[in-house]
């Protein structure tokens, strides 16, 4: 038995319980010991993605109690890719939280960080829905004390809206979780997606209801209108790098309704048809034009970049809602494409901000190292808006392509061609006014002596993040079709069921008891 | 040259001129024109095989799943274009390195052209109708950076913004055509798209494709109505405009136009739009141009006017429209550069662009102007010059087409437009050079160096020879006409020259010429009245249609988002009961499979208590202490719920966890006020306790419809009850699940109170180091405080009873994995018996008597369950696997030994961690500059002789 697969969570899980014991007070010491363990999980990523891309899953009992009895964690393509594209962002985000000092600027930064990762690693990685919740809420309190990391009035008013929201999605999951197990007794998810087959078309509310009430939860999670009222002020009040890895965090929830909802309540589930399948697509589309709408309405950077993550997490949720095999493929490319962009918007905000001390959309004096800044918003915004030659553009067509024989589809064309003209204009409004506008007052420049300017490092960290946007360009083809591959294997669990419901545990021998 | 290497040169070089800025303007302008000359050369290596009639391809795979691929075609009509841009880019790149002053980042601006040149190199070589649209936003994009350039002008903002939108507009309706294309054909291979004419044409889906390919041609090629933003882009530097803005991106729609003729033309549909919108932009291109006195604008609105030219030609179908076509955009690309050039050396020179302030220049700038009036009179259509071949072959394709029924209309417009075609090309050259001199410009001008004048000068060369000798091209014109047509339609050989008899288009031209020399002598007068007449002015109903959209963006998001998070939670819950009750009525419901339970008084009772404490807790929330005391009401009725339901584990946490909590929250009421504030109207309220009720009674019909219905088969539960004792050592089966069979949750719970706890710890260290720590040092507070702080009473008390509490604690850890019990509660019943040595002694004294640290209590709580969970890998187990023994220590009896016993520990040590870190830190608030910290445990102790301070001051407050 091998253990690669649990160490991505029991890593960070170790390694910042032993910042806190030991290196509490030594800022370089847990610099240190936080890179060289996201450089570990890195490579232990890799490994697995390396190990799974055959179409193989990787399974492993906790505690050796077996599925159902016991918490699985199962690796399959689908979840090591989320693995790999949640480390290397955390990579990236956490060199510019370093290079931009932020992780001084309060306590136990880096130990939070840790546990926020373990968190998002735990949630792609389990097989149990009970532990998803667990994961759920320790990516949320980690998340919350990252996010009120510095302290400040705006920003704590904000972190209080975000995890009440978000109690109420975590009191939510209960419901659903105690539906689930009301109904049909177990939390496994391979064990659940079994047993309700067999739940009888005589009664149906019950499962209905539990399936509703967990998209909802993991609809929060992705911030789908109009559950989505927790993202924008908490992402543009919170620390840059902070609100940078949280365009990981949407993606859990998206990843979570793959999940669940192609294995355990899949498109053809007689039982759960004619719910979520009437109005996730139209409230996804929603999503789309709400969020670009903010980003043309938008007074403030940081707000601007918010609402920009919405609608790209409407875009996700569009491609996902169609439930198809080239949907989620497309969906699958889109969200590693739009976690890039978003994380590379936050931090040109935060350097946007230590530029000109504020990001208000009015003409500001020019701020120091303005054609680098501007350079890497044009690109960014680029991305985000999904214009060529950037990825978001390819992922658009995609989306468009995998829309085109649903019923939905003009609807579905329109909107994303005009939200994608909206965000246009809004970035070229914003970019405008921040950039362009500055060299054209008059008023005379005063040197940020509070504001600490950014090191290399920070730059290079956005660099490194824009040059995985380039390869997620560049090698589209290739990730295109892996992602399509996982895609299509969702819709064939097969192998993945017999892997986890088959083997033998402690005191339990499924082919025996068949 | 491979195509893949002509298109990929322009991006690559496109980095040097910005690497080397600082290596002077020189070198960026020479190294961007070797990049460019490469490209070129590169290109005409490839003539042969063209002239050949054959076709160059190349291809790289780059999404073949979605049909987007990196393949390249080099045909006639591909040719043509890169010709011209590649070409005109050399010259417009000698122009530009004079231009621009000394002030101006050359570097920057080579890179946006050189990344325009590789964009537009690669719209024209596409055979990928998705390369294709990547392209042609990627021209968009460096358009805008380009008009942009100078970025302390508003003018250029506003352009290059408005170019943005209305291109990208274009380029993002031209997605959605293209898409119904490939889907209809089933291929994005422009090669394959153009062998199915009929296919297409007979598809319901070909007019939506048609329409929406056309929005991203018009908007491109500043077609009616989309023509406004095309003159505001001319804020960008002169070479921009001469070269994306008149020779080449503006062409980008034509040449569409052009590449899917095969397939999109021939029916009413294409000839009706196209013809109609390039006749009306022709002519009302020319009627606007003759009245700027802005010389750049006046060559815009020509522009403009001469691509609505081009369009009606390619809209009418035939072939011979699409050979003049051709030659006309040949004509226009060479003239047209020429002549903004000319305007570029004008305005360089004189420092002044405005035609009302210029006049005379002939004796001062001979050169330009003998450059500037051949091309105009090229413009103008006089005959010898090469566009009036063009133009006589545009009169002719009109007088056979019959627009709306009529057979007068095109021909009379098509003579309108030359005519005032003429009148602003005698305009230009008469207001601006001929005339006396004048002493009255802002700058003295005289003829540039060779550096400027020669680029146009080629230009203008070629003007002449094709127009006197036109037979040089026609061969060339030709090829491109076929490669436009395709297998279409067969393009007759009709010789391209300068007299073809008396035909009716060359009495068109005559009155078109004459008419416009007519108008220039009544020019003053029908000013006059262009001026008294109302227009619309482009730019200012683009910005209100913008600020507009902001503003409805703002009401629309704005208001949504205001902040309030009781509305937002409205909304949510809202939606959630929504969605369930949809599920619900759209779901099937059977018979209860369980009896309903007879409630006795006990139970009643307790639920009695439970209703009203929580509608108490409704009713009196604003008083906080009250509302504390009530939430402690609620828990403790469910702790009691726990222990009649038979869940003594649970009542034992939930009982503890309730001590724990008001203790915290009794620290954290200090700090605020005794009231909470109404801060919602009646009516709000109202709405929200709505809202409440409904999610209250989903809450109750859920829980009642599971509560009467089985699951669908056994529980897992069943094996946990069964293999509790056989698997995990113990026999209280919940301590066994939470350690053993679901460990793993548990480990990541008391993760989860570790953070909590380091999280208040973080934020209550963030307000001490901020601005609130005056205030909280200062605070005076609203109630009488006791005199006798730590009272000898309750001192003595939990002294004595710290080691009972902590043998409890210890009790119930040992025995919880077989009773009821375990880490956490033992975790909460030591913590509480260290509370209570806070409470009676102060913060400042226990807390002097701390040995550890409680971050590291929790880090070590966290750790030590982490490395027990890794310590089963040794064994060759999963992680977290339990494994126990029996051992027998004279004269004990036999007693477990589990390693769940150390996860446990683990518990624990993050429980007390925990807990503890969270009180430290609300005591640490709690100090105040005023209050000095305790020296001793208790205030009044008899076996101490001085008698204490007592705090007067304190008291006096109270009263």
């Amino acid at each position: 038995m091998t253990h690669w697969i649990i160490l991505p969570i029991v890593l960070p899980a170790l390694l910042a319980p032993f910042m806190v014991l030991t290196a509490r007070h030594h800022i370089g010491i847990q610099r240190v010991f936080s890179l060289a363990g996201i450089v570990g999980l890195i490579a232990l990523s890799i490994g697995l993605v390396w190990q799974v891309s055959d179409g193989s899953v990787i399974y492993y009992r906790l505690s050796d109690w077996a599925a159902p009895f016991g918490i699985v964690i199962v690796g399959d393509r689908l979840s090591t890719l989320m693995v790999l594209l949640t480390s290397v962002l955390a990579l990236f985000v956490l060199l510019y939280a370093i290079g931009s000092k932020w992780d001084e600027r309060g306590r136990h930064f880096h130990a939070l960080f840790q546990f926020q990762l373990m968190g998002i690693l735990g949630a792609f990685l389990t097989g149990d829905l009970f532990n998803l919740f667990v994961f759920f809420e320790v990516l949320l309190i980690a998340s919350y004390g990252l996010m009120i990391h510095a302290g400040g009035n705006a920003r704590l008013r904000a972190g209080v809206q975000y995890v009440l929201f978000n109690l109420i999605g975590s009191t939510l999951f209960l419901f659903a979780l105690g539906s689930i197990y009301a109904e049909t007794g177990t939390l496994n998810m391979a064990d659940l997606a079994q047993r309700v087959t067999l739940i009888g078309a005589e009664e149906t509310v019950g499962i209905r209801i539990a399936a509703v009430l967990l998209l909802l939860v993991f609809a929060i999670k992705a911030a789908l209108v109009p559950l989505h009222f927790w993202l924008p002020s908490s992402y543009a009040e919170a620390p840059a790098p902070v609100a940078a890895l949280f365009a990981i965090m949407t993606k859990v929830g998206a990843y979570a309704i793959i999940r669940v909802y192609t294995m355990i309540f899949p498109p053809e589930l007689e039982v759960t048809s004619g719910m979520h399948d009437l109005w996730l697509l139209p409230a996804a589309l929603v999503s789309l034009a709400i969020g670009m709408i903010g980003v043309l309405a938008a007074r403030k950077l940081d707000r601007l970049v918010a609402f920009s993550i919405i609608g790209s997490m409407g875009m996700v949720m569009v491609a996902i809602s169609l439930f198809t095999p080239s949907s989620i493929g497309a969906a699958l490319y889109y969200i590693v494409h739009s976690t890039l962009a978003g994380a590379i918007l936050f931090l040109i905000t935060d350097l946007v901000r230590t530029g000109r001390g504020t990001l208000d959309l009015t003409a500001q004096p020019p701020m120091m190292g303005t054609h680098m800044t501007a350079g890497m918003f044009f690109a960014g915004a680029i991305a985000m808006a999904g214009l060529p030659p950037l990825s978001g553009f390819l992922g658009k067509l995609m989306v468009l392509d995998a829309a085109y024989s649903d019923d939905l589809v003009v609807w579905v064309w329109a909107i994303v061609l005009s939200s994608s003209l909206i965000s246009v204009v809004g970035f070229a409004r914003a970019g405008s006014i921040v950039f362009w506008k500055a060299l054209g007052t008059q008023a005379t420049v005063e040197p940020a002596t509070d504001l600490s300017r950014p090191s290399a490092l920070a730059y290079a960290a956005i660099g490194g993040l824009f040059a995985l946007l380039v390869a997620h360009t560049v090698f589209a083809g290739t990730v295109h079709s892996y992602t399509t591959e996982i895609a299509e294997e969702l819709f064939d669990h097969e192998s993945y069921f017999s892997l986890v419901l088959d083997t033998p545990g402690k005191l339990s021998n499924p082919k025996e008891a068949h | 040259m491979s195509l893949l290497l002509v298109v990929a040169l322009p991006f690559f070089g496109a980095l040097l001129p910005g690497v080397m800025n600082s290596a002077g303007r020189a070198a960026c302008a020479g190294v961007t024109f070797t990049v460019s000359l490469i490209a070129f050369i590169g290109l005409l290596t490839n003539l042969p095989t063209v002239l050949a009639g054959e076709v160059v391809t190349a291809r790289v795979e780059w999404i073949p799943a979605l049909g987007l691929n990196f393949t390249l075609m080099l045909d006639g009509l591909g040719f043509f274009f890169a010709f011209l841009i590649l070409g005109i880019g050399l010259l417009i790149i000698t122009y530009g390195r004079h231009y621009l002053s000394r002030d101006d980042n050359m570097g920057e601006f080579f890179t946006y052209l050189l990344l325009f040149q590789g964009a537009m190199v690669g719209i024209v070589l596409s055979d990928n109708v998705l390369l294709l649209l990547v392209f042609w936003e990627l021209t968009s994009l460096s358009s805008f950076l380009l008009i942009g350039y100078w970025k302390h002008l508003p003018e250029g903002r506003q352009g290059a913004r408005m170019a943005l939108a209305v291109t990208g507009m274009g380029g993002l309706a031209m997605i959605g055509g293209m898409l119904i294309l490939g889907q209809i054909v089933g291929s994005y291979d422009l090669s394959v798209i153009l062998q199915n004419r009929a296919l297409i044409q007979a598809d319901p889906l070909y007019v939506p494709a048609l329409i929406l390919i056309l929005l991203g041609c018009f908007t491109k090629s500043a077609q009616f109505p989309f023509h406004f933003w095309l003159p505001h882009a001319m804020a960008a530097p002169t070479p921009v405009s001469a070269y994306l803005h008149s020779a080449t991106m503006v062409k980008a729609g034509i040449f569409l136009m052009a590449r899917m003729w095969p397939v999109l033309s021939g029916t009413p549909e294409w000839f009706v739009i196209v013809t109609t919108a390039g006749l009306i932009t022709m002519v009302l291109g020319a009627v606007i141009a003759l009245f700027k006195h802005d010389l750049k604008a006046l060559l815009a609105f020509s522009t403009v006017s001469h691509l609505g030219l081009i369009t009606m030609l390619l809209g009418t179908g035939t072939a011979f429209g699409a050979m003049a076509a051709v030659f006309h955009i040949l004509n226009h690309a060479t003239f047209k550069a020429a002549l903004f050039m000319s305007a570029g050396i004008v305005d360089h020179e004189a420092h002044t662009r405005d035609i009302r302030r210029l006049g005379g220049l002939r004796r001062l700038m001979p050169v330009t102007f003998g450059i500037a009036t051949l091309a105009a009179l090229s413009m103008a259509g006089i005959p010898f010059l090469n566009g009036f071949l063009s133009k006589e072959m545009m009169l002719e394709e009109a007088t056979h087409t019959m627009l709306f029924g009529s057979e007068w209309l095109v021909p009379v417009l098509a003579t309108v437009g030359s005519l005032f075609s003429a009148a602003y090309c005698f305009r230009f050259i008469g207001h601006t050079f001929l005339g006396p001199v004048r002493d009255d410009y802002p700058h003295k001008p005289h003829d540039p160096g060779a550096g400027m004048w020669v680029p146009p000068a080629i230009l203008v060369t070629l003007v002449v020879v094709i127009g006197v000798a036109p037979f040089l091209v026609q061969d060339f014109v030709f090829l491109v006409a076929k490669a436009v047509i395709g297998d279409v339609a067969m393009l007759e050989v009709k010789y391209i020259k300068i007299w073809h008899g008396l035909v009716p288009a060359l009495y068109m031209s005559i009155i078109a010429v004459v008419g416009g020399l007519a108008l220039m002598l009544i020019y003053k007068p029908l000013l006059k009245v262009w001026e008294t007449t109302p227009r619309p002015e482009a730019k200012v109903i683009f910005e209100a249609i913008v600020e507009a959209a902001a503003r409805m963006a703002q009401s629309i998001i704005h208001p949504l988002h205001n902040g309030s998070f009781t509305r937002y939670a409205m909304i949510g819950l809202v939606a959630m009961i929504a969605a369930g009750y949809h599920a619900w009525t759209t779901g099937t419901v059977a018979e209860p499979v369980r009896e309903l339970q007879a409630a006795g008084a006990v139970p009643i009772a307790g639920w009695g208590m439970l209703v009203a404490a929580t509608a108490g807790l409704v009713l009196l929330h604003r008083n906080r202490l009250l509302a504390l005391i009530l939430i402690g009401i609620v828990g403790l009725m469910v702790s009691i719920g726990f222990v009649y339901l038979s869940a003594p584990d649970l009542a034992m946490t939930q009982f503890t966890v309730e001590v724990v909590t008001i203790i915290l929250l009794l620290l954290a009421l200090n700090f605020l006020p005794n009231q909470t504030p109404v801060e919602s109207t009646v009516l709000r309220r109202i709405r929200d306790a709505a809202v409440a009720v409904a999610g209250g009674l989903a809450t109750f019909a859920l829980a009642y419809h599971y509560m009467l219905r089985e699951a669908v088969t056994t529980p897992i539960s069943e094996f946990h009850l069964a293999n509790s004792y056989k698997g995990g050592g113990g026999t209280n089966v919940v301590n066994v699940i939470l350690v053993d069979f679901r460990g793993f949750d548990t480990y990541g719970e008391i993760i989860v109170l570790g953070i909590a706890a380091l999280l208040i710890y973080a934020l209550t260290e963030s307000l001490l180091n901020g601005p609130v720590r005056r205030r909280l040092l200062n605070r005076v507070p609203d109630q009488p405080r006791a005199g006798d702080m730590h009272p000898m009473m309750m001192v003595v008390l939990t002294r004595v009873i710290m080691p009972v509490v902590l043998l409890v604690g210890f009790y119930i850890f040992l025995r919880g994995h077989n009773e009821p019990g375990g880490g956490f509660i033992a975790g909460l019943i030591v913590s509480i018996a260290v509370v209570m040595q806070y409470m009676a002694s102060g913060f400042a004294w226990t807390s002097a008597r701390l040995r550890y640290p409680y971050h590291g209590v929790i880090g070590a709580g966290v750790l030590v369950a982490g490395f027990t969970g890794i310590g089963s890998w040794f064994v060759a187990q999963p992680f977290l696997t339990s494994a126990f023994t029996y051992v027998r220590i004279p004269p004990f009896d036999k007693f477990e030994l589990a390693t769940a016993a150390l996860f446990d520990l683990g518990v624990f040590l993050a429980v007390v961690g925990a807990v503890m870190l969270s009180l430290e830190s609300f005591s640490r608030l709690a100090r105040r500059a005023d209050m000095p910290d305790a020296e001793f445990p208790m205030d009044i102790d008899p076996s101490r002789s001085d008698p204490p301070p007592v705090q007067t001051a304190e008291l006096k407050e109270g009263n």
